[in-house]
């Protein structure tokens, strides 16, 4: 489509101003008001018990996450595009679920399996608790980036085929070594690629987390609920720093995220 | 020596291979030659093990190895698209059998560096194979194949991929190779020229069957089947009979039970002359002759002649 000069200008006017109204002005809004009285203050505010442990806690659930993302996303990946089963189709739509369920429902739901009255509120009479606890809040973010590794692993995987692993079958590499030495390098960048969308996600996860967190604060309080409760207490200092932490991270998040592209694209 | 028995093979409803059975003697190179479709491929993976037969068994030097898993087969497969490991180096892709060995160091240097040097890509050791051309990566995957020293050498359309100037070269080069290493090889190909070339013996297979197992020459010469005869060269059909254009016999007198026939077409090929003829009945025929016999005969269009057969005693009743 070829638009005249006026008209495109005009378009790109409109563009802009809609991008920067609704994304970098909020988010330039937080970052000038979390250092307005200097990056002094900005630290106080991130160095406070309550801070430090959120970040921590933060951080904890990422790394229970991920890895076990990682293994199931790859697994299912391979099943779903090397496997032949039925199924497939009820697997394939279950895996696209947390794209479809608000998070939300997704902490209401853990809390009717895993609460005390719940199907399995034995194991919380047992003295293992879960919801209003790290287990629950570990399970809820695993819910809502579930797909993520699933999804970027499998075209990746249809792409280079079985040839190369059968290829290494038949020079005696075990299904292991196989895997390790062969798959695995070849979906590399995808997975990575999923990585960093599953931090990204789980950093950020806020409904279902707050739907099972005790909300204690400087104990299960991630950083999205630091931010949410200050705010609500009308610490807006506290409650800028912690999100402009926050945004730090998923900045980290979004730079790897390119560079996994980039890679992928020319891989 | 390597045999398949009474091989069956469905693909669903597909029926692949129909009871087939083949043996490839010791340190020959065989071809299985066929159309595509015919089951040349699913023939060649059930030996290698990527394909389980539904009945029927594979023996491998004296072993039973229908249930055996391709990496205890001891044998090397290459692949039409080569299945380069993408993310390894020519060094690291030729020396990957040899590392799942467990070999060491050492050896596995000396061993990818000596067969670099046989298979012709000496220095391009730390070379990735997307910068290699398709003739060098296959011959990086017929390298990587070898490092193993596998009992069998399994290539399926090795050569499929590549241009026709490369193609002709590297199959010259396997030949040679294989003088060199005389390693049991199996060869897919649906093209004649390259197994009559390559091969001591050709399988011809068609609809999952093999049709005849014999020499380039046999084969050519005593087709047992008219789909044999007509998959290994050009034929013409004189008075019923099918035969080879250049047994076709063109005279100015009437010999023998000769068939009168006029001259449609006169094509030069360089050293062989291809004519085209129209008998009484109007059928077309066409004929293969040298450049110094069209010469002797003055050959051009609208000519009356005589044609006959050559060989009547070695041509297949069909
Ligand atoms: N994995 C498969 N699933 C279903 N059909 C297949 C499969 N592999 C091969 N076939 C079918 O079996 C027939 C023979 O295939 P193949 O052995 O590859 O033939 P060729 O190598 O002689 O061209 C073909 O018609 C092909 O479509
Ligand atoms: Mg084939």
């Amino acid at each position: 489509m070829k638009v005249d000069r006026g008209p495109r200008i005009a378009l790109r006017t409109v563009a802009l101003v809609y991008l920067g109204l609704l994304l970098v002005l909020p988010v330039g809004l937080i970052l000038y008001r979390t250092f307005e009285d200097g990056i002094g203050a900005f630290w106080d505010q991130i160095s406070t018990p309550a801070s430090i442990s959120a970040i921590s806690l933060t951080l904890e659930i990422v790394a229970i996450v991920v890895p076990l993302n990682v293994v199931f996303g790859v697994f299912v990946a391979l099943a779903l595009v090397r496997g032949r089963f039925r199924g497939r189709g009820i697997v394939q739509a279950i895996v696209d679920l947390p794209f479809a369920v608000s998070p939300v429902i997704v902490g209401v739901s853990l809390i009717l399996l895993w609460g005390t009255d719940g199907w399995f509120g034995g194991v919380a009479d047992a003295g293992f608790q879960i919801i209003f606890s790290l287990p629950g809040m570990v399970l809820a973010t695993i819910f809502v980036t579930l797909p993520f590794v699933v999804r970027e692993v499998e075209p990746v995987l249809h792409e280079i085929g079985n040839e190369q692993e059968q290829a290494a079958s038949t020079l005696g590499a075990d299904r292991w070594q196989t895997f390790w030495r062969i798959t695995l390098p070849s979906i590399r960048w995808g997975l990575a690629y999923g990585i960093v969308l599953t931090i990204a996600r789980a950093l950020g996860e806020f409904g279902a987390v707050s739907v099972v967190s005790a909300g204690a604060s400087g104990e299960s309080e991630t950083l999205t609920l630091l931010v949410a409760n200050r705010f609500e207490d009308l610490n807006l200092p506290g409650s800028y720093a912690a999100a402009t932490v926050l945004m730090g991270f998923a900045l980290v998040a979004l730079i790897l995220m390119s560079l996994f592209e980039y890679r992928s694209k020319r891989a | 020596m390597i045999a398949a028995e009474n091989v069956e093979k469905h693909y669903g409803d597909f029926h692949a291979l129909r009871d087939v059975s083949i043996e490839i003697p010791d340190g020959s190179l065989t071809a299985l030659l066929g159309p595509s479709g015919s089951g040349k491929s699913t023939l060649l993976r059930v030996i290698a093990g990527l394909e389980v037969p539904d009945s029927g068994a594979v023996v491998i030097s004296g072993e039973d190895v229908t249930h055996t898993s391709p990496q205890k087969r001891g044998i090397g497969f290459v692949f039409q698209h080569y299945a380069a490991f993408k993310h390894m180096t020519v060094r690291d892709n030729v020396a990957f059998g040899l590392k799942i060995r467990k070999r060491g160091k050492d050896e596995i240097a000396r061993r990818v560096d000596e067969l670099l040097e046989i298979v012709g890509l000496a220095g391009y050791q730390t070379r990735y194979p997307s910068q290699l051309s398709g003739g060098q990566r296959q011959r990086m995957a017929l390298a990587r194949a070898l490092a193993v020293e596998p009992q069998v050498l399994l290539l399926d359309e090795p050569f499929g991929a590549l241009d026709a100037k490369v193609r002709e070269d590297l199959r010259t080069w396997l030949r040679r190779l294989h003088d060199d290493v005389h390693v049991t090889t199996v060869l897919v190909t649906h093209d004649q020229e390259e197994a009559m070339d390559v091969a001591d013996r050709i399988a011809v297979m068609s609809e999952g069957r093999i049709e005849q197992v014999g020499s380039p020459r046999e084969l050519y010469d005593t087709p047992q089947t008219e789909f044999v005869m007509s998959f290994l060269g050009p034929t013409a059909t004189l008075r019923g009979e099918v035969v080879r254009p250049h047994d076709l016999v063109l005279s100015h007198e009437k010999i023998d039970d000769g068939v009168a026939v006029i001259i449609e077409r006169v094509v030069h090929l360089g050293f062989e002359v291809r004519v085209e003829l129209l008998d009484e009945a109007g059928e077309r025929v066409t004929a293969q002759t040298t450049r110094g016999r069209a010469a002797e005969l003055g050959l051009y269009p609208g000519q009356a002649l005589f044609v006959r057969t050559a060989r009547p005693d070695q041509i297949p009743a069909l």
